[in-house]
């Protein structure tokens, strides 16, 4: 909350009895704090026990990829979570999303570009669905959200052995053709760029002169840029107060005049959408849509929005934590395999870094809340 | 002045909730610049009936007229479009969010052109420091979170919100009840500031010395009903306290008790 830029002084005389706001505590007052002390421990912990490759160009983009593919859904969930929801049908909704591309792509031959578009439109009746369910019940969206994980994943795996008789659907890039959205959901970017910094002898090459890292995946580029606009959007616009409202304290909110219902639906329309970019960008990159895509992700999307400072209870959070978050969560995972650790410990890393993420935020919110 | 033209009145008002009458003919007379108390014990009503006068019930029988003219609100929205503010005593605030945030809540000011309009936060936080420094309390920083400050400190947020935002009549719902000395003696210079100003105050409270403090007009309720309304000074306290009681028990018991109730 202390994001917005610092204000004029009073017109009055200042009060005597308010001692100034130490910086150290104003930073501690930002939801982000605990995912960046973890940040720094993590990459500490790495630094010491994994091999040196691990922050080479090469090993960055290794375990930037599966984080991206993460934040972008961590940052999606942590809006939600912010605006006082879950939303557990979001790992269902990326097979979902998948098939509603592919089966289009490659069997009723439309062209990608209306395949994807048709995807997201989808997306968007199942996200208000979700939205609406959960506005006119009155049910947690915990319930209502799990019921679609598995309403979704089921209508998948349905619509799958319809469509193919088995649970996966190949043959995505003969049908998807040259369209140049295949450069825009998958593949690298800035490989002009890779290839002269190689030239140069700035980044490390094979013998035959191309550069080990070709170019920065789509996703993360996708990821970084998604972040920064929730962020903005969460912290400097008319929205971003009203979704801040509508977790805090719905009452209070209708009261002064937000519009809390149509909030939230957006909100659960936006994380269907953050599942649909995750499954078109998965689905061109496999050249499939399989049933069992997504499985999980929905509880790692929420981890990383949590260990990003999100609060359980809604009305406090931040979609640079997320991001970090989902940072964490993608280090932690491939990092395992740069270490001797055995990678059969990588979920009890994550539940112990989850747990103390959890009472870590939840001491600096006290902290911060205290009176003076 | 109360020469002046009452800005809101109401008349005769009625409202039962099916067999349960629990307003039964009140009537009170805003004027602008005066704080009018409404007095009553739990149960009296008062709830009911300022939750009439916000929009929230619509009275079975009577008449409310704004400004001479009578009005049907049908909604919370309809009395705020009037200039009428209510302060609830859960205060519509949330704790998490900066008092800035709060302040602006549901009428954010923006700046830009869409999609890159944004929340205007130079001029939010730059007047809600003014308008917290008018009516006394200076804030550390705008962004501190509203969590962070005392009872009165927020009481005191609410009641500068809804004098900024346009209200001729703010209607506070037992701002002082839980609140300590200190806070209490706060909360009634900010309503001694928001009267004089020319806003019409109605106070409800159950504590007469609070009351006596800041009042103009009087009015107690008691099992739905009024006795009519007393001007300053035509009124004692312990006389304001039977009428709350409805009865000489009361004054028995305090008798008994020292004179401490």
């Amino acid at each position: 909350m202390s994001t917005s830029p610092a204000s004029s002084p009073p017109t009055t005389a200042p009060d005597e009895r308010i001692a100034k706001v130490s910086l150290l505590k104003s930073l501690l007052q930002r939801p982000e704090v605990g995912a960046i002390v973890g940040l720094i421990a993590i990459v500490l912990f790495f630094a010491i026990y994994a091999d040196s490759r691990m922050f080479s160009l090469a090993g960055l983009m290794n375990f930037m990829q599966p984080a991206a593919q993460l934040g972008i859904l961590a940052v999606a969930a942590a809006l939600l979570m912010v605006g006082g929801e879950f939303d557990l049908s979001i790992g269902s909704m990326i097979a979902f999303a998948g098939i509603a591309l592919g089966i289009p792509l490659v069997l009723w031959g439309w062209p990608l570009g209306v395949s994807i578009l048709f995807a997201f439109a989808v997306s968007i009746v199942f996200g208000a669905m979700n939205g609406f369910i959960v506005l006119r019940s009155g049910l947690p969206s915990f319930i209502v959200t799990l019921a679609f994980l598995f309403i979704l994943r089921g209508l998948t795996l349905v619509g799958l052995k319809v469509a193919t008789g088995t649970t996966q659907l190949r043959g995505i890039p003969e049908a998807a053709g040259d369209s140049w959205l295949m450069q825009v959901f998958s593949g690298n970017a800035f490989e002009g760029l890779f290839s002269w910094l190689a030239k140069m002898g700035w980044i490390e090459t094979f013998q035959n002169g191309t550069p080990k890292v070709q170019g920065i995946p789509v996703e993360i580029i996708w990821f970084v840029l998604l972040a920064l606009a929730a962020s903005w959007l969460l912290n400097k616009t008319r929205f971003g107060n009203w979704i801040f409202a509508a977790g805090g304290d719905p009452n209070a909110a209708r009261n002064v005049g937000v519009p809390v219902a149509r909030v939230k639906i957006i909100l659960f329309i936006f994380t269907a959408m953050a599942a649909t970019l995750v499954a078109t960008i998965t689905v061109l990159q496999f050249g499939t849509a399989d049933a069992s895509r997504g499985l999980l992700k929905e509880f790692h999307a929420i981890i990383a929005a949590v260990i990003g400072g999100c609060l359980l209870t809604g009305g406090y959070g931040s979609a640079i934590g997320a991001l970090i978050g989902a940072v964490i969560f993608g280090m932690v995972q491939i990092g395992i395999t740069y270490t001797n650790i055995n990678q059969d410990w990588f979920q009890v890393f994550m539940g112990a870094i989850l747990l103390i993420a959890v009472l870590l935020n939840n001491w600096v919110r006290r902290k911060a809340m205290s009176s003076r | 002045m109360s020469s002046n033209q009452a800005i809101l009145e109401m008349v005769d008002i009625e409202k039962h909730f099916g067999a349960v009458i629990a307003l039964a003919g009140v009537s009170i007379a805003v004027y602008p610049g005066e704080c009018h108390c409404l007095l009553g014990d739990n149960g009296a009503g008062k709830s009911t009936f300022i939750k009439t006068m916000s929009g929230v019930h619509k009275p079975t029988k009577g008449k409310m007229l704004v400004g001479g003219k009578e009005v049907v609100f049908q909604s919370p929205r309809d009395a705020m479009e009037a200039g009428i503010a209510t302060v609830y005593q859960d205060l519509a605030m949330i704790p998490l969010m900066s008092v800035t945030r709060n302040f602006w809540m549901g009428r954010e000011p923006t700046v830009g052109v869409w999609p890159f309009k944004s929340l205007d936060f130079k001029m939010a936080n730059e007047v809600t420091m003014t308008e917290m420094a008018k009516m006394g309390i200076n804030l550390r920083e705008p962004n501190q979170a509203v969590g962070t400050l005392s009872g009165g400190e927020r009481q005191t947020v609410a009641i500068a919100r809804a004098v900024y935002f346009g209200a001729k009549v703010l209607i506070l719902d037992e701002p002082t009840s839980a609140l300590g000395v200190r806070q209490t003696s706060n909360v009634l210079a900010t309503i001694d500031k928001v009267r004089k100003s020319g806003i019409g105050v109605v106070f409800i409270t159950h504590n007469v010395r609070h009351a006596l403090a800041v009042g103009d007009r009087f009015t107690v309720l008691n099992r739905g009903r009024t006795l009519g309304t007393a001007l300053k000074g035509e009124i004692q306290a312990d006389e304001l306290q039977d009428l709350m009681a409805g009865g000489r028990e009361l004054a028995d018991l305090s008798a008994s008790l020292g004179g401490t109730i």
